[in-house]
């Protein structure tokens, strides 16, 4: 038998592709993952504009605030890989420091969802049953937002493990895995933003005009003189 | 022949060898300062106005380069075996395929 590994470890086992089953695992499920994401955004892309009532994207997305949020993602995406860079290295007071920052920064991320959920429907009426914009915009993001939760969950369970010591430098494959979870809902959150807020922002049906602090925005921009 | 094929799992003791091929904390930094960078200016071309088709093309570009950063370098797809890329690469394709199945079943494309 022609056994490839030169170093054993208890967890290493045998297997036909000589990669971890834990890990294939993880990037078959991200693969069917993005069939569960297309399906919402697909939804969402064939809905657009096809709303009969208000509000309408033109009148309730935030660009300023969203971006804010997607730069918190991005950068807990960063705070992820260094927490998987320490655990390797058997640091585990950085992984600690690093794990919990990723789960922080997913939390406030949250919180911007939170915030936005509530905007749109305390000021603007809008639910899951308004519209078919409401319908669509709160299934995608709210099943990102719930993936986020799972996240920082995870997260907050791998440190609670590292504390208790049942999570070492060669249990670094199980941060690996979250990572990967971790970074994928990152990707999903680069796609919904492109798309429903960047693309989207302005999406109303012809001759409602947007509303909102937008277009005052747009309207003070386009004011400034390097513009 | 199948215990031919038997290999061990390379998982959770990572050579030195195989962390030489990631990027180290350097690289890191600099694509999550990439990553900003490009988010900052998506934020800024959002407020522009030019031609609707250019706009929608400069956003998927941008975005693109962004999921690939991350794919690759965060996720290291770039490092590691093919067969993960495989797996991921085929669940995304079926997804954007059904995309613009859906797109073009409803006459939204060009839209």
């Amino acid at each position: 038998m022609a056994q490839v590994a030169a170093t054993h470890h208890p967890e290493e086992h045998p297997t036909n592709t000589g990669l971890d089953n834990r890990k294939l695992a993880m990037w078959a499920f991200l693969g069917s993952e993005c069939l569960f994401f297309g399906t919402f955004i697909s939804t969402y892309l064939v809905y657009r504009n096809q709303s009969l009532v208000g509000p309408y994207p033109a009148d309730v997305i935030d660009v300023p605030v969203t971006t804010v949020s997607t730069f918190v993602l991005l950068m807990s995406s960063f705070m992820m890989v260094m927490t998987l860079y320490s655990i390797r290295r058997g640091d585990n007071r950085g992984f600690r420091v690093w794990v919990l920052g990723t789960a922080l920064l997913g939390s406030v991320f949250l919180g911007f969802q939170v915030f936005e959920f509530r905007e749109f429907y305390v000021h603007y009426g809008l639910s899951p049953t308004t519209n078919l914009f409401g319908t669509s915009f709160f299934i995608l993001t709210g099943f990102h937002g719930a993936h986020v939760t799972g996240g920082v969950i995870w997260l907050v369970s791998l440190f609670g493990q590292n504390l208790n010591g049942s999570l070492t430098q060669k249990d670094s494959l199980r941060v690996e895995i979250a990572g990967l979870y971790w970074h994928f809902v990152d990707i999903v959150w680069i796609i919904i933003f492109t798309l429903v807020y960047l693309l989207g922002a302005n999406d109303a049906p012809p001759g409602a005009e947007a509303s909102d602090g937008h277009a005052m925005f747009s309207q003070l921009v386009s004011q400034v003189p390097f513009v | 022949m199948q215990d031919d094929a038997l290999k061990t799992a390379d998982a959770p003791a990572h050579s030195h060898e195989e962390e030489g091929h990631h990027p180290t904390v350097r690289g890191y930094i600099t694509i999550a300062i990439i990553l900003g960078i490009i988010t900052l200016i998506e934020f800024g071309v959002f407020y522009l106005e030019f031609n609707r088709l250019l706009f929608i093309l400069v956003f998927i570009v941008l975005s693109g380069v962004k999921f690939a950063i991350v794919i690759m370098y965060y996720m290291h797809l770039k490092f590691d075996d093919i067969l993960f890329s495989r797996l991921f690469l085929g669940g995304l394709a079926i997804a954007a395929a059904a995309l613009f199945a859906l797109l073009a079943l409803f006459q939204l494309l060009g839209t």
